[in-house]
């Protein structure tokens, strides 16, 4: 029975390495949790205009897409924080090259508190302090008589990058951040913890409150949107990144041209970001 | 019993050829098979001695070594970035797309061959915004997100790694100002799930053995038998996703922990997955107990319970503690169910209402993001040899330790 | 009196445990069926998924997970056996090199998933697709990157105890007279082996291959870095393809999908299917070893 098997399945896999080996117009793109939902769309999106095409997501991290961009197993890395210069080392070591970097939209790092939480603003130095461990309790904040939780995402998270360097001002979360697999997690647990505070992606705020973030205590809280975010005074806004090896060409060209024209652009606003421009 | 079947000397010639290959060809299937135990333990180690032979410099110190040098000194610029002089495309990662600043952010940077401002051109689109944003970044200054205020504070300079790190308090691996990658906090953590698990499941599991084969009836066993073990049929990653969406809400709604997520709801998850190991191990020594011993008890005038708990279940006790061995390998190594509800904080806590992170969530969670080679990589990688140096010591100790010793005292029986 | 009442305590206490488990086991197992269920059509089973991941169907996980055992098995069951009739026709079962034998497939049972996960991506991955390259693609990457071929032979070694134990068993179970009486009629060991003993004991291959299946499609740690992805737009094309996966996709959608409260249906409805499959596969070994054990008896 086993042979009998061995000898219908050898063929058929011998074909399929055959087949597997001169497979061409894949274009891989992996990385950013963030920058996921839409990189999906965008594929989505493409493939139902270029039939032929075949674009594979992955998330991760963005982290996890620069490596893999390093690792040479991936053609397109989304990323959420511009690319470090160690990895912009490994790219130049390997590759001899530093990398092509591209803006392809912008995203507003949301703060989300629970939906009963009384807490409507906060500044960003209190940001800060609350998330390296300073301040612990909500009623420092002008919120109730209750420990802080904080929610944050994983080492190979952009965003986690960019608001410990950003925000954090490079210093280290506090032991007590959980690290959540996804921002979709992070919204998860905050909406379901009275005393939790997260952050991520603006795409992704539903089921709990947005906090209107203030540069110092004497402006005005500002709330992500389209307009804050365009005209900067949304303290915490970021460029979402696709970084490559080499300039792009073929088929992954087309696809970025694609995502960077008003159709692409269009996607990334309906997903819940800002356009680039 | 012996399946081998011993072909006397004289008949051995009279192999034939197809069947001296058959022999043969077994013969290495199964020796390659075997080695791949050694082949795992050779690999895993492989990739994880580079922590002890010198990783000199850590990505982050070379990243740190970066903002540094061009803070104040241009000329100090490493050569690392790849001297922009002679490259015209500069020490930065080349930009691409209609975006008019960023077309002007790399013609500015294209254009200087100084390698100052192309080293804070670099600076600015490697950290967006934190280093320095004098000239240079002032191009990209409209074009960039507006940050928080580039304020100059200087990050300490983080020491290079020892393997000593291994052995310190905290584990932050990504950190700037001082990468750590101590692994007492997910050792903890692990000994916190396993010590739940085994807390809640253990007695559990050995109860229900004694029940489904002392005082359940016949045909009760039948039926409850198949049932507890259909929970060894539920795949580790759907009792995790019970866990984080069912339990999480429900015990929260109960203890009003601090923490949603911790070591005791990942605890409860993780007994369920070890109740069927030592329920399953537990049951077949409970009823390996031969009959005598149960009829003799009786018979000395001892109650069934006196019985069971007083006679059955102390000669068991070889088979239930492989059992609990079992299932504290199993708890120890778990990946998906402290992966999705212990909150991965990697604290060093008494309490077991906090969130914890294990080895193995901390090798599932940063294995896909680390560059292959690198000393992330390979401290992950040790972390490996850790997880596999605990069961294969827990199973030595199982065979060759327990086992032998116990079943040497209760061998009157 | 009072040894009486603990007599019913004590009774009452284990009682309670049994049926604590079983209720348990109900309950998990009944929350997903009647959350899941609702989700279940012949859309969901045969569409990819759509909406940015909070629409459409599990098509391509199966897909993934089917194409994923099937690789496995035609790599671990046949090792396995072989290994198995190694161990009970051609070795002394007492013998110090046997004991090993049986001591490295212990450890190998007990060694956490993860393990070899990392084993996976650090001998299958960069070595193994290293040396692939090195050959056929002059060094260019092609085959060190995590696949569906790697994550088999990763998922085939991970059950490779499983497959040794049950074909041993069923080998066990195999009457001695038989053997004997083959030999006796002239036929040589491998003759034996292969006209007499193996056909009798199918039935342990093949509840070996199927507990092994079961727990191939259940696992996902060996593959979280070896080869299973979040969004494919295409199904498997290839042994160098990656691919996505039902348990994989229960995790994901779990803790990464784009709205973890509006793609609820989708996680109980993948649960339920992954849950469908392993018990089928768990139900049919249990029948199979019970038709073993009666027909041994006899």
């Amino acid at each position: 029975m086993k042979i009998l098997s061995a000898k219908v399945l050898l063929p058929i896999l011998g074909a399929a390495l055959v087949v597997g080996a001169t497979s061409g117009k894949t274009v891989t793109v992996k990385g950013s949790d963030t920058m996921v939902i839409m990189a999906q769309r965008w594929a989505e999106a493409y493939m139902a205009k270029h039939p032929g095409a075949v674009i594979q997501v992955t998330g991760g991290g963005s982290g996890v897409g620069l490596s893999a961009l390093v690792n040479g197993s991936t053609d397109i890395a989304n990323a959420s924080r511009p690319m470090k210069s160690s990895e912009m080392n490994q790219l130049k070591e390997r590759y001899g090259s530093l990398g092509v970097e591209i803006k392809t939209a912008k995203d507003g790092i949301t703060l989300y508190v629970n939906e009963h939480n009384p807490v409507n603003e906060l500044t960003l130095e209190q940001l800060r302090e609350i998330y390296t461990g300073k301040i612990t309790n909500w009623n420092q904040v002008g919120g109730s008589n209750s420990k802080i939780i904080l929610y944050g995402r994983e080492n190979s998270s952009g965003t986690f990058a960019y608001f410990r360097d950003n925000v954090l001002k490079g210093k280290d979360y506090a032991p007590s951040c959980q690290h959540m697999p996804g921002t979709a997690a992070v919204v998860n647990a905050v909406s379901k913890d009275k005393n939790g505070i997260g952050y991520g992606g603006a795409a992704y705020a539903k089921g709990v409150k947005e906090i209107a973030v203030k540069k110092d205590a004497a402006t005005p809280g500002v709330k992500p949107n389209a307009q804050t975010i365009k005209n900067g005074t949304y303290p915490i806004s970021r460029y979402l990144y696709m970084y490559l090896r080499n300039r792009p060409s073929g088929e992954a060209k087309q696809f970025i041209d694609w995502v960077l024209s008003p159709e692409g652009q269009a996607i990334a606003v309906k997903v819940g970001y800002f356009p680039a421009k | 019993m012996d399946t081998k079947i011993k072909i006397p000397e004289g008949l051995r010639k009279r192999m034939r050829p197809s069947d001296w290959i058959a022999a043969q060809s077994i013969r290495a299937v199964a020796v390659v098979s075997l080695i791949t135990i050694f082949l795992i333990l050779v690999f895993v180690v492989k990739e994880a001695v580079p922590v002890f032979t010198g990783h000199a410099e850590t990505s982050q110190a070379v990243a740190v070594a970066g903002p540094n040098a061009s803070k104040g000194d241009s000329n100090a610029s490493p050569e690392s970035y790849g001297g922009a002089s002679d490259n015209s495309a500069a020490a930065a990662p080349e930009s691409y797309g209609d975006d008019s600043f960023t077309a002007a952010g790399t013609a500015a940077a294209g254009d200087s061959s100084q390698s100052d401002t192309s080293q804070a051109a670099a600076t600015q689109q490697s950290y967006g915004g934190s280093g320095p944003s004098d000239a240079a970044a002032g191009v990209a200054a409209e074009a960039a997100p507006a940050a928080p205020d580039a304020s100059g504070e200087e990050l300490s300079k983080p020491k290079p790694f020892t393997p000593w790190n291994l052995l310190s308090l905290s584990w932050s691996p990504v950190s700037n100002e001082n990468p750590m990658f101590g692994v007492w906090p997910l050792i903890l953590g692990s000994l916190k799930v396993t010590f739940i698990a085994l807390l809640l499941g253990g007695p559990i599991a050995i109860l229900s053995a004694l029940y489904t084969t002392t005082f359940a009836p016949r045909w009760a066993r039948e039926i409850m038998k198949p049932a507890i073990e259909l929970l060894a049929g539920i795949p580790s990653v759907v009792l995790g996703f019970f866990t984080l969406v069912v339990l999480a809400s429900i015990l929260q709604s109960i203890f009003h922990w601090d923490f949603r997520l911790n070591a005791l709801v990942g605890g409860v998850g993780m007994a369920l997955a070890v109740i069927p190991i030592i329920y399953t191990v537990s049951e077949d020594a409970i009823a390996a107990i031969p009959r005598h011993l149960t009829e003799g008890s009786l018979a000395l005038g001892a109650t069934k319970w006196e019985t069971n708990f007083l006679v059955v279940l102390p000669a068991a006790t070889p088979g239930i503690f492989a059992a609990l061995l079992l299932g504290v390998g199993r708890a120890f190594g778990e990946t998906m169910i402290v992966l999705m509800a212990t909150g991965n904080a990697a604290l060093i806590d008494p309490g077991l209402a906090k969130p914890v992170r294990t080895l193995s969530a901390s090798i599932g969670a940063e294995m896909a993001e680390v560059v292959q080679g690198d000393l992330h990589y390979s401290v992950l990688f040790f972390l490996g040899v850790l997880l596999f140096a605990f069961s294969f010591g827990l199973n030595a100790v199982a065979e060759f330790g327990i086992r032998d010793r116990l079943l040497k005292r209760f061998k009157g029986i | 009196m009072n040894k009486k009442i603990i007599g019913k305590l004590a009774m009452g206490v284990t009682a309670l445990c049994a049926f604590g488990t079983i209720a348990a086991v109900l309950w998990i197992v009944g929350t997903i069926v009647w959350q899941g269920a609702p989700t279940i059509s012949w859309t969901f089973l045969t569409s990819a998924p759509s909406e940015g991941m909070t629409g459409g169907g599990i098509f391509p996980c199966i897909v993934g997970t089917f194409l994923l055992v099937l690789i496995m098995s035609v790599i671990g069951v046949p090792v396995g056996t072989i290994t198995a009739i190694y161990l009970s026709e051609y070795v002394d079962r007492e013998s110090t090199f046997a004991k090993w034998v049986r001591f490295a497939v212990n450890t190998l049972a007990g060694i956490p998933a993860i393990v070899f996960g990392l084993f996976g991506l650090g001998f299958f991955v960069r070595f193994g697709g290293g040396g692939l390259d090195a050959i056929f693609s002059h060094g260019k990457l092609h085959w060190a990157q995590p696949n569906i071929l790697w994550a088999s032979f990763t998922m085939a070694l991970l059950t490779l105890p499983v497959v040794i134990v049950s074909v041993e068993e069923a080998l066990r179970n195999v009457p001695q007279e038989l053997r004997a009486a083959s030999l006796a009629l002239g036929a040589t060991r491998w003759e034996t082996i292969w006209k007499v003993v193996l056909p009798n004991c199918m039935t342990g291959v093949l509840t070996g291959a199927i507990l092994a299946v079961s727990r191939g499609a259940g696992e996902v740690a060996p593959i979280l870095f070896t080869g299973a992805a979040y969004f494919l737009p295409q199904l498997p094309g290839g042994l160098d393809s990656q691919f996505m996966e039902l348990g994989y996709h229960v995790y994901i959608m779990a803790t990464q999908s784009p709205d973890v409260e509006a793609t609820k249906g989708i996680q109980y409805g993948t649960t339920l299917v992954l849950l469908s499959l392993t018990f089928a596969l768990n139900f049919s070994a249990i029948y199979l070893r019970a038709t073993l054990r009666r027909r041994s008896i006899q």
